[in-house]
């Protein structure tokens, strides 16, 4: 298994993710080595297909799918909870279902 | 860099999304103002905008005028320009005025870093906190409300309890 976080360090957002997702790794017993990219500029961006910071994909497949096809763009990404509300950084859910 | 406390407000003249043109002296008769820098794009702003409606509605009686501006370059973040704007503000149904600082003037003059970010002017439309609304974007976690506390030591005539913090939220996407 392949787990990589993008990230552009103008949102602030990273951090948090990155330590959910350690959280999420360690819960499920997963001793997977995080691949982290610092994604800086606009051409990186687009050659990453990167939709905004942060951006997780598991086996080359972005946690959530319905924002993977944004334009790539240096901002902070959106996220949409299981309750409605929208957050910088993903839910523990999405997280556990990718890594199912 | 971002205005100094106890700065003067630096003049603004800007259009809204309810088609008239604002300007600082428009407020002139708000004991308090809070001059937010705001977006349609980031998940902050989104996080924090139904407070900032609360400020609105809750001090609004009292004087207090919340206005957002938005100088986000539209040509790289299309979901800032004016025209969504206005639908954003029409959707959430705004309370407080949200302007287009289309050619980021006022933006250089007030010297915001983040969206949300708050200038906070007392009567004499001197900065008396500078900084964030409260101290999480998750509304059930906040713990200090800097704004809301400033608001009413500013109607209690006295000093905010706390007068800078650092802002949390995207960067401001200035243009070229």
């Amino acid at each position: 298994m392949t787990v990589e976080l993008l990230y552009w360090d103008g949102c602030p957002s990273h951090p948090e993710a990155r330590e959910l997702l350690e959280e999420v790794l360690r819960e499920r017993g997963l001793d997977v080595e995080i691949r982290i990219t610092h994604v800086a500029t606009r051409e990186e961006a687009s050659a990453l297909r990167f939709p905004g910071s942060p951006t997780i994909r598991v086996d080359g497949r972005d946690i959530d799918p319905s924002g993977a096809d944004e334009p790539p763009s240096l901002s902070c990404r959106i996220y949409r909870l299981p309750d409605g509300r929208v957050s910088p950084i993903p839910s523990r859910e999405q997280l556990e279902e990718a890594l199912a | 860099m971002s205005l100094t406390l106890a700065t003067e407000a630096p003049p603004f003249d800007l259009p809204g999304v309810d088609g008239q043109n604002h300007s600082l002296d428009d407020y002139a008769d708000a004991p308090i103002l809070a001059v937010v820098w705001s977006c349609n794009h980031c998940p902050y702003v989104i996080a924090w905008e139904g407070r900032m409606k609360a400020l609105q509605a809750e001090y609004g009686d009292r004087g207090f005028r919340l206005v957002a501006i938005n100088s986000n370059d539209a040509e790289s973040h299309p979901a800032d320009s004016f025209d969504a704007m206005k639908e954003r503000a029409r959707e959430q149904e705004f309370n407080f005025d949200y302007l287009r600082d289309e050619d980021q003037t006022a933006a250089r003059a007030y010297g915001p870093e983040r969206t949300p970010e708050v200038f906070l002017f007392d009567r004499n439309r001197r900065l008396v906190y500078h900084g964030a609304i409260d101290d999480n974007r998750e509304e059930d976690a906040v713990g200090e409300r800097y704004v809301r506390d400033a608001i009413e030591a500013l109607l209690a005539d006295q000093d905010p309890p706390v007068s800078e913090t650092p802002p949390v939220g995207c960067t401001v996407k200035w243009k070229g």
